[in-house]
């Protein structure tokens, strides 16, 4: 006791225990900058190898073009024997089967999340809750699996049922499965969303004898309308990077088309055509995958970020 | 659940009700009768046996500390307890006559006639005209466009609203100040034409000179309806209502006019109460 | 209620307003039941196609080592399989016998021989598997078997009938899925070589992305002044949990491979890339664990002079530790499912060895469902199947182990 009553309560000098401690402080903080370098290192490995790209391909044809065959001719005096790299078929097919995709997920997941925050009993919650977080576990492979072996000879068969041709890599069946996958992506988001709606604005709603309907679409949605969008972003910026299922499901030929029906390639499917297997490293060919990788990158930073902005935004007005 | 009840119990319970409902217009006769009342969450007993009268065109305080069960009684009066999920109650609650928890009572009916303002003003973030004109949409009451008008300026009107906000009908009813928003709440609940309005502590929120309002306005919308207010405030009990019912550990303890309970209650609790040394 | 005295035009709107929550309420139940249905077929599909795999026919098949073949234990082979059937004499027909039996025979003699000298009578009795399409014959019922008629010749159809009569079927386990490594033929491509590429690049993941995000999740929750430098590297976690995996796979094509050198196909950079994946996961889920610790706790730790490191080395993580593994649970889980980024990394190439070493060239369980559904082979859809169901039954031991952490976790505070 004497002995601590003497002692300065001024910092003493170097002790072990400081420098200890200084030295493993280093170290959290190094780790802490291990993500903000590896998303420099993502952005910076993309766009070094897309200007290289852009020395050979000039960005108004890379943006504008609308012709995408990277496989260089084998004989020089073909057509377009320096490969042609329009971005526009291949953006057009990843919006189409993405387009399809979200069409599922957001009614379906947005349908669940309210029955489950709103209708289902505790029980039933229990038991289903585990199963649709199931859906969110199984990788894509497997998706994709299902989509390519599965689902796209039914939907080729229930085409020709009608007298209806349908590709066997229709954009139809890769974006069907691939909405299923976010389902409960989207589900759960909204699922979060709809509960954080003050509980006073559903008390006021019943108390003029809403039903449990009205109370929900006219009062609960409308308020969480911000979340939702945030959360359908989202699950659209998922979907848009998503890649085994348009591996495996979707074609590889870039056709500009709307047509569902139609076989369309995607971002993702071109990237992993142009990197898998060996190439050159320095071939305009293998370049263009960077390219497209930067524009994939930039599409789904953005969605993230206006998403985060209106979550927070949405935070900020129940707080 | 089926919109139209079944005739013959509507009689049934009519007949309970002749003793006390032969002049049902007549001030103070009842409105809402509770009979043996027990409330639990869960298995936790929140009310014990509580049977109370409540007068018609009547302001009647419900008063206690906190905790007491009075917002709980409260919300038993438009089965707003439906909504939590392991809350049960027994007994009967008679409204005219009728058992609000019989089995073949629609709610939503229910509380298109018992009407509710809650304790932090909980205005929809929408317009304040479609703030009023919700109830009114909801269960379409008016039958034409000039109706709604006239139903959603005469609501905000009595809410002693209207001069406010009459420039700002179609802006956020989220931008109204805190004894605004209370009055639009009120608006709203009027806009229904309920038989009794509820209300949770309609005050706890409010600055004293918004309050002072509320109560004001509490005064003058017992010529056309039917009031219950639960109040942690004496004061306020002692100045708005003409009957009081207290409450103490799940229990009604005392309950009769104001002024007796006030000058002379009966129950020494009811005593401590008042004079500061429980609550 | 009373609604005998409110108007008629409110009561019908009454009446519909309830058939309208009906069909509300329906609504969800449907999408609910649409979801659940398609996992039910999902699963229901790929158990049907890979469960077949657990059990194969082989056949007890008689070699005749003979000295004059020397070591070409392919023509021991396919002298003894010919000499089973005398009318056999043209080169098309023997051709169309040879492709009954899996050309891995070959290999299972010689390993055999190996191991054990040849009888005297210089006959060895091997169970040898047959080719994937004779093989999948066998196992048909009888009466179904008219839908091989594609696949197999009614001469070869014949020959098989003919060996299953003689009692040289037997039914088995089939180990060599579970033991072998990849391989062309389907009858005798195994998971083990995906499977332990896959725990290696896990190890790896698990050694880089634990101990990082743990230790970045501590420097933001407890070290970290609240600034301009604290938002920014939140922000970046952020944005690195929602990069789509293969742009990952860029990254580890570009940095790990093309600036460090970093060997390709391997277990190590393939773990690496999963890791940086897996970071944002672990530190998300670590900072939320290590905010769940009443803050009471590290009070009093600090009002006893505890330094704010001893606090939270000595009260802090080890209160927090069944959050963080939980997180980290399923974290790696993600991880493990994770294609995409390996293709990047040439984690993609056929590997007919099991690998041996973080930088031996290898596979992963999901890549290896994804090449095998890609082979054109009949024989690899049961494969595929059968790899998606040791990949399933893998997530779900490591989801089940977080779901009951953190179950413990819950009941604690």
């Amino acid at each position: 006791m004497n002995m601590q009553a003497t002692m300065s309560l001024r910092r003493g000098g170097v002790s072990l225990r400081r420098v200890i401690e200084g030295t493993l402080k280093a170290f959290f903080f190094l780790s802490a900058s291990v993500c903000v370098l590896a998303t420099f290192g993502i952005f910076f490995s993309i766009i070094f190898e897309a200007l290289r790209f852009f020395q050979q391909v000039s960005p108004v044809a890379f943006f504008f073009g609308l012709e995408w065959s990277p496989q260089t001719a084998i004989r020089t005096d073909q057509v377009g024997q320096s490969g042609s790299f329009g971005l526009v078929p291949v953006l057009a097919g990843t919006l189409l089967i993405t387009s399809i995709a979200i069409a599922i997920a957001a009614p379906i997941g947005l349908l669940i999340a309210i029955y489950m925050s709103e209708y289902a009993a505790p029980k039933t919650r229990n038991l289903t809750k585990p199963l649709i977080e199931m859906l969110a576990g199984i990788p894509t492979v497997v998706y994709g699996f299902f989509a390519a072996l599965t689902l796209a000879p039914i939907v080729r068969d229930v085409g020709r049922y009608f007298e209806f041709e349908i590709a066997s890599e229709s954009a139809l069946a890769a974006g069907l499965v691939m909405g299923v996958m976010i389902i409960p992506f989207v589900s759960s988001l909204c699922d979060d969303v709809i509960r954080a709606v003050p509980l006073s604005l559903r008390e006021g709603s019943y108390g003029l004898g809403a039903t449990q309907s009205e109370t929900i679409t006219l009062t609960l949605l409308p308020a969480a309308l911000p979340g939702i969008a945030s959360a359908l972003l989202l699950a659209l910026s998922r979907a848009i990077g998503e890649t085994m299922i348009v591996v495996m499901a979707a074609g590889l030929a870039a056709n500009l088309t709307l047509n569902p029906f139609d076989a369309v390639t995607t971002v993702t499917v071109q990237i992993v055509s142009l990197l898998v297997g060996d190439h050159e490293f320095d071939s305009t060919k293998t370049l263009s995958a960077f390219a497209l990788a930067l524009t994939l990158f930039m599409i789904t930073l953005l969605l993230n970020v206006v998403a985060l902005r209106i979550v927070h935004k949405y935070r900020q007005r129940y707080e | 659940m089926h919109p139209i009840p079944v005739t013959t119990t509507a009689t049934a319970t009519s007949e309970i009700s002749s003793e006390q409902g032969e002049d049902c217009v007549e001030a103070g006769s009842s409105v809402i009768s509770a009979r043996n009342i027990d409330v639990f969450y869960g298995e936790k007993p929140a009310l014990t046996n509580v049977n109370v009268e409540i007068p018609r065109h009547q302001v009647t305080a419900m008063i206690g500390p906190s905790g007491c069960g009075k917002s709980t009684f409260l919300r038993c009066l438009n089965r707003m307890n439906d909504l939590i999920e392991n809350c049960r109650v027994k007994g009967n609650i008679f409204l005219d006559g009728e058992d609000i928890y019989a089995p073949e009572v629609d709610v939503v009916t229910l509380r298109m006639r018992v009407g509710m303002v809650f304790q932090k003003p909980n205005p929809f973030p929408k317009s304040v005209y479609d703030n009023v004109a919700y109830g009114p949409r909801i269960h379409g009451i008016a039958s034409s466009r000039a109706d709604l008008d006239e139903i959603v300026f005469n609501s905000l009107d009595r809410a002693g609203l209207l001069d406010e906000v009459r420039d700002r009908m179609h802006e956020s009813a989220t931008g109204l100040s805190g004894g605004q928003q209370q009055r639009l709440c009120i608006a709203r609940a009027i806009a229904i034409a309920p038989e009794v309005i509820l209300m949770d502590e309609p005050c706890s929120a409010l600055d004293p000179i918004a309050s002072a309002r509320v109560e004001d306005l509490i005064d003058e919308l017992r010529q056309k309806y039917s009031i219950v207010v639960v109040t942690h405030s004496m004061q306020q009990a002692a100045r708005i209502s003409q009957k009081t019912a207290f409450f103490h550990l799940g229990e009604l303890v005392e309950e009769g006019d104001t002024e007796r309970i006030f000058t002379t209650p009966k129950d020494s609790r009811t005593q401590a109460y008042i004079t500061g040394r429980i609550g | 209620m009373n609604s005998a005295v409110l108007p008629q035009r409110i009561r019908t709107r009454l009446r519909r307003r309830h058939a309208a929550e009906k069909r509300f309420r329906c609504y969800g139940v449907v999408a609910l039941c649409f979801a659940l249905a398609f996992l039910f077929v999902l699963l229901a599909t790929i158990i049907i196609n890979g469960a077949g795999v657990l059990i194969h026919k082989r056949m007890l098949f008689e070699v005749v080592v003979s000295e004059h073949h020397g070591d070409r234990y392919g023509a021991m082979i396919k002298d003894s399989w010919k000499a089973q059937f005398p009318e056999v004499t043209e080169r098309r027909q023997r051709r169309a016998l040879y492709g009954l039996i899996s050309r891995d025979a070959e290999f299972l003699l010689r390993e055999r021989l190996a191991d054990v000298p040849v009888p005297d009578n210089g006959i060895v009795v091997l169970s040898v598997p047959f080719s994937s399409d004779a093989g999948e014959f066998l196992e048909t019922d009888p009466d179904k078997r008219d839908s091989f008629s594609k696949r197999l010749s009614t001469e070869q159809r014949g020959w098989l009938e003919r060996i299953e009569a003689g009692g040289k079927v037997e039914t088995v386990f089939n180990s060599d899925f579970f033991l072998n490594a990849d391989s062309r033929e389907p009858e005798v491509a195994g998971i083990l070589g995906a499977l332990i590429g896959s725990m290696l690049t896990m190890c790896v993941t698990f050694l880089f992305s634990f101990p990082v995000g743990v230790m970045a999740a501590v420097y933001l929750e407890e070290f970290a002044a609240k600034g301009r430098l604290f938002r920014f590297i939140e922000v970046n976690i952020n944005n690195l949990a929602a990069v789509p995996s293969i742009v990952f796979g860029l990254l580890g094509l570009a940095v790990f491979i093309g600036l460090f050198g970093v060997p390709r196909s391997t277990p190590l950079v393939g773990g690496l890339v999963l890791g940086l994946m897996t970071l944002p996961t672990i530190i998300i889920a670590t900072r939320a664990a290590l905010q769940a610790v009443p803050s009471s706790l590290r009070y009093a730790a600090l009002a006893l002079g505890a330094t704010p490191m001893q606090a939270v080395l000595h009260q802090g993580l080890p209160s927090a530790m069944p959050g963080i593994f939980t997180g980290a649970i399923i974290g790696m889980a993600q991880a493990l499912g994770e294609t995409a980024p390996l293709l990047m990394i040439g984690m993609v190439a056929f590997v007919a060895d099991i690998p041996d070493g973080f930088t031996s060239a290898s596979t992963a369980l999901p890549v290896q469902v994804f090449l095998w559904a890609d082979s054109p082979e009949r024989g690899f859809v049961e494969k595929t199947s059968a790899a998606i169901l040791v990949l399933l039954a893998f997530l779900a031991v490591m989801n089940s182990a977080a779901i009951y952490l953190r179950k413990k976790f819950e009941l604690k505070w």
